[in-house]
């Protein structure tokens, strides 16, 4: 059995350490920091809406998995979370879509 | 609501302290229940967030978004509201250890980042009000943009009194190891408000300075 | 729990609900069955309003050129009808037995949130008389029960008609969502030991995948309702087309909920034919993983389909093509659902029971609704049938043939159960023929007369069209059907009080709850049941089939008999709803009312988390 599935076997006992939870916490900073620079960058003018998009999914999943421990709880919850997220973005992007 | 559906959440017939042991996926039904909760609110706001995206440059009359985001004043509310999702994480670790007082502390600090980040979106209300003339009756992006930052206002001002009526229970130290799943719940309210708020800032914000 | 002794002296101290009858014991009841029979007594109050209101259209309709009922009020007879036969009769109805049902079909002794289940009906009954209390201040909403702006925005629409329609939903929609994840959560993990997923009944199943097309779609007319409202009241422009608005957000907001919406209530109606079937053919359930799995696909595709309600509106032909093929494929599913359950017939020893009866009729008149649909489905056939009798016969074959018919089977096959007493079998065949009977003459009609050209909505229509014989046709099967629905309440009163004592297994049942006395226990199992098998109490009743001796091993090791903790009333889930119910009519006509009824519904919030569990040791009576 590896680590990973030890884990889940203490399923809403298992917790990211205080070190996991700062590093998200850089790791979050930092990626807004980046956010609002590329949207000045020349450059990436062409990929900015996949860039962005792409960062902040990012964002998203480092506090769904870290801070809201998906990575650790029981599959369950991220099954949950997942169809909703899945479902509300197709359903979003259709409507979008259908009304452009 | 998962303080307020604690007694309710009870399986009949559990011993009196409230320890959901016996369940058939072996995790707590208030867990799942926030979870459920959680993915239904998804689609709430992908409804708002799907009319915005269909209706931000509908509008006859300006003010138009790309004319009005204020992206550094919205970036420094974002780090806000960031770090009070560290706060919050911190504090339902401090929980699942028994530490009470350190239970406070973070959720008070938790609170702190709700209440900087709603000074700084109200003032950029009153902002788009006083010097854009926007407001929810002026045009259609104006109506949209209110109603969708207002909604998720809503959830953090509600996000706020939940966590003020643990971090009470906690600083007169009745907030104790086996109550962590309520500190659990809340928190996973709390990080979910937080994601909303990074699609919104993407979606409203960045993607609007950025010209797509 | 996390109460300090301050908040246990002040909260603890508030009065606790101790009456285990009367009046009072039924308003604080946390009692999953007693809130099913509150949801059942409910919704068939309602029922009867909104078939009255049927009654009125089918009278103005009956002849051409008549003014029984004048052009207004017809616009929101409609309107209502519709409104309260989806979400106030036909929903809670499958509610009802939800309640009383789920817990006894998974082994567990309540559902997983007592109070929230309380506060699920409050909230119902709330919405439903807040909606219907517009009928005398100021007449209700006439705007169909789908509320299209811009007909239903203020300026075409002054008064406070939609207003109302739109705080009841909301109001009602809360109790449906909190609903949905108490019995997410009930049949997820409130389980009786052994009780996997795949031996769960069918209707445990339906139940599952409905709560989550609940949790799922209730937010997205939330947020259609919401901006409506916001237009209404505070004058936001969302669908204001001066200010560029595209009022076709709303109707695709409005599908992408009501399309699931279809689901939630046909399939709890497939779910209860799946029960009764299987035990009035003595035989199980023909391809129960199959039916599993086509169940969850309806529920998913259901998603993705909403579209085809929008095929007029002009959205180019790839999309329709799309929605037309995405439309078509849950045809499949449902079809092999219904060779299934002809599967399950087939070499059974048929009892024709009236319960049996009703779910052979759900059958035959399913599939029609189901065909009509396939026909609708197709995007040209549509623009040619797109707002006739064709839609409206259409969905009454589901609504009432899939809906209607499934839940009177439900009466006649769980009422013992609920209620202790068997009902007259003569008289349920009764009204099962006149129900039919009428039920074709009023409906099929309306095929043709769509097919033919007669708009839906019409408040009448000139002579010489050739429509007449159809519209009196259907006129007389209305009042027919109204003669079964007289049939049937006469039958539940008089056997109510009258009739034969209901036995614990009347039907030599196949499922749980014919395990335990009727009516069930208020601890429901006095030992939880150790489950081996998908048809566990016919296994045991039969120990020489193969299964036999497992179930029997293991239901050596059902649970203890011993003292059952049982959480008593509570106030808090009638205060919290009555706030927000007062706090829908102070958004109206007072603010000060609304921040009152707001406040008063969070302090029965802080009230729910603090006042404890109010439980009760009861020692069962040795049943079993
Ligand atoms: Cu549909």
């Amino acid at each position: 059995m590896g680590e990973r599935a030890m884990d889940r076997a203490h399923a809403g006992h298992a917790h990211a350490g205080t070190r996991e939870y700062l590093k998200v916490g850089v790791m979050l900073f930092v990626l807004t920091v980046v956010e609002v620079a590329v949207i000045y960058l020349e450059a990436l003018r062409p990929v900015l809406a996949p860039v962005l998009v792409g960062l902040s999914a990012w964002k998203f999943l480092l506090v769904a998995s870290v801070f809201m421990h998906l990575k650790y709880d029981s599959r369950v919850y991220s099954g949950f979370f997942a169809v909703g997220v899945v479902l509300a973005i197709l359903i979003a992007l259709a409507v979008t879509a259908i009304l452009a | 609501m998962s303080h307020s559906s604690h007694a309710a959440s009870m399986p009949a017939g559990a011993a009196a302290h409230g320890h959901e042991h016996h369940t058939s996926l072996g995790i707590p039904n208030h867990k799942l229940a926030t979870w459920l909760f959680i993915a239904s609110e998804s689609m709430f706001f992908a409804a708002l967030i799907t009319t915005y995206m269909v209706f931000r440059y509908r509008s006859v009359v300006g003010p138009h978004p790309d004319e009005v985001v204020n992206i550094p004043l919205t970036t420094v509310s974002t780090f806000i509201l960031l770090m009070s999702s560290l706060t919050m994480a911190l504090g339902v670790s401090a929980a699942q250890r028994g530490e009470s007082k350190a239970v406070g502390r973070f959720l008070l600090f938790t609170i702190l980042g709700g209440i900087g980040f709603l000074v700084i979106q109200f003032y950029e209300w009153w902002h788009l009000a006083h010097h854009y003339g926007l407001t929810w009756n002026t045009n259609i992006f104006g109506s949209i943009f209110y109603i969708l930052t207002g909604f998720h206002k809503a959830h953090v001002i509600f996000g706020m009194i939940w966590l003020a009526v643990l971090a009470v229970s906690a600083f007169r130290g009745t907030l104790r190891r086996e109550h962590a799943v309520h500190v659990d719940v809340a928190g996973l309210y709390w990080h979910f408000v937080d994601v909303v708020w990074i699609v919104i800032f993407t979606v409203v914000f960045l993607l609007t300075e950025a010209g797509v | 729990m996390a109460t300090t002794t301050l908040e246990r002296s002040f909260w603890q101290a508030l009065p606790k609900p101790r009456a285990r009858t009367g009046f009072w014991s039924w308003v604080t009841t946390v009692d999953h069955k007693r809130i099913g029979i509150l949801y059942f007594w409910t919704a068939l109050a309602f029922f009867l309003i909104g078939g009255v209101e049927a009654l009125l259209i089918r009278l103005q309709l009956a002849r051409p050129e008549q003014d029984l009922v004048a052009p207004d009020l017809f616009n929101q007879l409609f309107t209502m009808h519709a409104t309260t036969m989806i979400f106030l009769a036909i929903m809670p109805l499958t509610a009802a037995f939800f309640n009383y049902f789920i817990p006894l079909l998974v082994g567990a002794r309540d559902v997983a949130f007592p109070k929230l289940n309380a506060l699920s009906y409050w909230m119902f009954l709330a919405g439903g008389i807040f909606l219907n209390s517009s009928w005398v201040l100021g007449g209700p909403s006439d705007a169909g029960w789908f509320g299209y702006p811009n007909y239903s925005l203020s300026e075409f629409n002054p008064g406070l008609g939609v207003d109302f329609w739109i705080i009841g939903l909301l109001l009602a929609g809360i109790g449906t969502l909190v609903s949905g994840f108490n019995f997410i959560v009930t049949i997820l993990n409130m389980r009786a030991p052994g009780m996997s997923l795949m031996r769960m009944p069918m209707f445990a199943w339906a139940t599952l995948v409905t709560s989550f097309l609940i949790v799922f779609s209730f937010p997205v007319i939330t947020v259609a309702l919401l901006l409506l409202l916001f237009d209404r009241v505070f004058g936001t422009v969302f669908f204001d087309v001066f200010s560029g608005a595209d009022l076709t957000l709303y109707h695709h907001l409005f599908w992408v909920f009501g399309h699931p919406e279809v689901y939630i209530i046909v399939l709890p109606a497939m779910g209860i034919v799946s029960e009764v079937l299987p035990v009035f053919s003595r035989k199980p359930l023909f391809g129960y993983s199959v039916m599993v799995f086509s169940t969850m696909l309806i529920g998913f595709v259901g998603f993705g389909v909403w579209s085809h309600h929008l095929f007029t509106v002009g959205m180019g032909p790839v999309v329709n093509t799309i929605f037309s093929l995405a439309t078509m494929i849950i045809a499949v599913p449902t079809g092999i659902k219904m060779f299934n359950w002809i599967g399950t017939l087939f070499g059974g020893r048929l009892r024709f029971t009236a319960a049996m009866l009703y779910s052979l009729g759900f059958l035959a008149l399913f599939l029609i609704g189901g065909l009509t649909g396939v026909m609708l489905s197709a995007a040209p056939s549509n623009t040619q049938i797109h707002h006739t009798y064709f839609v409206v016969g259409h969905f009454h074959y589901v609504m009432i043939g899939g809906a209607l018919f499934s839940l009177m089977s439900a009466l006649h096959y769980w009422g013992p159960k609920m209620f202790g007493r068997m009902l007259d079998e003569r008289l349920g065949k009764v009204a099962f023929w006149t129900l039919f009977v009428g039920f074709n003459l009023t409906f099929f009609p309306m095929n043709i007369l769509g097919v033919m050209g007669m708009p839906r909505r019409i408040y009448t229509y000139s002579a010489g069209m050739g429509w007449d014989g159809l519209n009196a046709t259907s006129t007389l099967g209305a009042l027919i059907m109204a003669v079964s629905i007289l049939i049937t309440l006469y039958n539940l009163v008089t056997s109510l009080r009258n009739g034969e004592r209901a036995p614990a297994d009347p039907w030599d049942g196949r499922t749980l709850e014919w395990a335990i006395p009727s009516p069930a226990p208020e601890y429901n199992f006095a030992r939880l049941p150790n489950v081996s098998s998908r048809d566990e109490l016919w296994v045991r009743k039969h120990p020489q089939l193969a299964e036999g001796a497992a179930v029997a091993a293991s239901a050596e090791s059902d649970g203890p008999a011993e003292p059952i903790a049982m959480p008593g009333g509570s106030y808090m889930p009638l205060l919290v709803s009555l706030g927000l119910f007062i706090a829908g009519y102070g958004l109206l006509y007072s603010m000060p009312v609304f921040v009152g009824g707001i406040v008063l519904s969070l302090l029965g919030l802080i009230g729910w988390g603090f006042e404890g569990d109010n439980m009760r040791i009861i020692q069962p009576g040795g049943e079993q």
